[in-house]
């Protein structure tokens, strides 16, 4: 744990379980406005799992997904990433926000993909991979460059290095994006819809890399709608909706095998 | 007819019936509006050059007048001085409009509020007789305290720091409305990947931000500029030294004010003009990826119209 911090105890003790999960979720709620958009939310993801969590539109699972690494507040509930409670702190027996100052330590372990790319215009190729690196933990700028280069040869983007994201197709983009986590060397990798923007035709390239970080025992909690992903590379799939985590269990139990009528309803439309 | 696939190749040689007469329709009611504007500019120009209370020879001598000179020099620092100072200004009172912070968020919008809601000549003068309001200025302990140290107002306040108060609190009041529109032209999902990568608010604000922000910044600050060399002839009615300061001084002796403004106004299109140049290249350098490559021509075309600049940067 990079971050000291009051509840030290209680990360050693969380941390020092055997199989303790990288993630714990607990009773999350989270409301916008009057609109309640997570109802209680527990998730457990142990390290080296691969999650998937599907449901409708408006279900909360990319907000479930964005409170994982405090881009939302929640208004309830605990989250522990690696045993240290995230965006929170507690003392004196209150549990209360902690300072920006201190969450961004704690983001830099987590990945996040987004469903549009959010690569920066300004940079290259390389300068966007790099920029975390020697911006946020100071890496040398040599240093930060061949690791930069070691991740684009590994999303198989080695040869566009000096290309502006305007420059590269959906495709591209998003493995440049996915690199870019990844050069944070980070404990867990969040992705949020990340082939939903993409031509059908580039969402292969995107897929084959994650499958391949799924290999590497990368833990990874991804928001999608490819149910074949979901199916040859999850280890949990997740069934939201309206707020809360319905159904969840081995991929291929749920899509084939169904307990509630709504997950059923669901997989129907979109497995047609 | 052939309907086989269209050859590139025999573009120089067209199938006979498919040939398309491209010379251009000529239309009576655009070639007679320029006769009609031809023939007054043509007349314009004579009416100019056969004039004989234009004293051309008065004009030659003051061109490259030594003390036309020193005022085009006082013009163009004050031009510099103002903007940078105004920029500055823009920068913070646009982090403080969006700021979370009531004070702050207020403290912005009133300061904007009052300078755009005063005429800049006003605040000129203003700051000029800024000694009637406050007879010295002191570095002391606030509300009445002791005083450390004092000036008199007026031998503080000159009237090139009056002229450069006014300018850039002034023009800090515009730019900070294009700031803020280019920080809010930075679409959200920059500033959640920069977060997300574990960048503290001044990382995602000065590598993030700020340099997507200035491409929809740079093109309004440029026109600012271009416009501030011609305001800054406003310090004239507080003495400011600068280029239309010294022309008057001079006709108010020798009496030539027709050519002594001619002499003024062609160092101003030089100054615009040659603004207009940099500004061609200060814009394509801040879109290195983008194909907006305007000729200088166009450019120096385009500030020659009042207004009409802006529009188009929009469009």
């Amino acid at each position: 744990m990079t971050v000291p911090s009051a509840n030290a105890s209680l990360d050693s003790a969380r941390t020092g379980q055997l199989g303790a999960p990288l993630v714990r979720v607990e009773g999350v709620r989270k409301s916008f406005g009057r609109v309640q958009v997570l109802n209680g939310i527990d998730l457990d993801v142990t390290a080296g799992q691969v999650v998937c969590i599907i449901g409708p539109s408006g279900s909360g699972k990319s907000t479930l997904l964005r409170c994982l690494n405090r881009l939302e507040t929640i208004d309830a509930g605990r989250i522990w990433i690696d045993g240290e409670l995230m965006g929170l702190e507690e003392r004196n027996g209150r549990v209360r926000p902690l300072p920006t100052s201190r969450v961004r330590h704690q983001r830099e372990r987590i990945g996040m993909v987004f469903q549009n790319f959010n690569l920066f215009p300004h940079r290259t190729t390389l300068e966007n991979v790099m920029e975390g690196p020697i911006v946020v933990k100071g890496m040398a700028r040599n240093r930060a460059k061949a690791e930069a280069l070691a991740m684009l040869e590994r999303v198989g983007m080695a040869d566009r290095i000096d290309h502006y994201p305007g420059q590269l197709s959906g495709g591209q983009q998003q493995r440049v994006a996915i690199a870019r986590a990844l050069a944070m060397a980070p404990r867990l990798m969040l992705f949020d819809e990340p082939t939903s923007a993409l031509d059908p035709e580039l969402v292969g390239d995107v897929l084959a890399v994650m499958k391949d970080l799924a290999r590497d025992g990368m833990t990874m909690v991804v928001v999608t709608h490819e149910m074949g992903f979901a199916r040859e590379v999850g280890d949990k799939l997740i069934f939201m909706d309206d707020g809360i985590v319905l159904e969840q269990g081995h991929p291929a139990d749920v899509l084939s095998n169904p307990q509630h009528d709504r997950t059923r309803t669901f997989l129907s439309r979109v497995l047609k | 007819m052939s309907l086989s696939a269209p050859n590139t190749t025999a573009a120089a040689a067209p199938e006979p019936g498919l040939a398309i007469d491209h010379r251009r329709r000529f239309h009576a009611g655009r070639a007679a509006s320029a006769v009609v504007v031809l023939f007054v500019l043509v007349w314009l120009c004579y009416t100019v050059i056969v004039n004989p209370n234009i004293h051309w020879d008065v004009i030659a001598k003051y061109q490259f007048a030594h003390v036309i000179f020193s005022g085009l020099w006082v013009t163009i620092q004050l031009t510099i001085i103002s903007m940078v100072i105004g920029i500055l200004i823009g920068i913070a009172v646009a982090v403080m409009q969006l700021s979370e912070n009531v004070v702050l968020r207020y403290s912005a919008t009133l300061y904007i509020w009052f300078f755009r809601g005063t005429p800049l000549l006003v605040q000129l003068i203003f700051w000029f007789n800024l000694a009637l309001l406050f007879p010295r200025v002191s570095i002391a302990v606030p509300f009445g305290g002791p005083e450390l140290t004092g000036w008199q107002t007026n031998q503080v306040v000159t009237s090139f720091v009056a002229a450069v108060l006014g300018l850039s609190i002034n023009e800090g009041a515009y730019m900070s409305q294009i700031v803020r529109a280019g920080i809010q032209a930075v679409p959200p999902g920059q500033r959640e990947a920069a977060e997300s990568l574990g960048m503290s608010g001044r990382q995602v604000f000065s590598r993030v931000v700020l340099p997507q922000a200035m491409r929809v910044i740079i093109p309004p600050t440029s026109n600012q500029f271009i416009s501030m060399l011609k305001t800054t002839s406003l310090v004239s009615v507080i003495a400011g030294a600068d280029l239309l300061t010294v022309a008057q001084h001079l006709y108010l002796a020798n009496f030539e004010v027709i050519a002594l403004l001619i002499v003024a106004s062609i160092w101003y299109l030089v100054l615009t003009t040659v603004a207009s140049v940099g500004q061609y290249y200060v814009e394509r350098h801040y879109s290195p990826e983008r194909s907006d490559r305007r000729s200088v021509g166009a450019r120096i075309r385009r500030n020659m119209r009042p207004g009409l600049g802006r529009m188009e940067e929009l469009a």
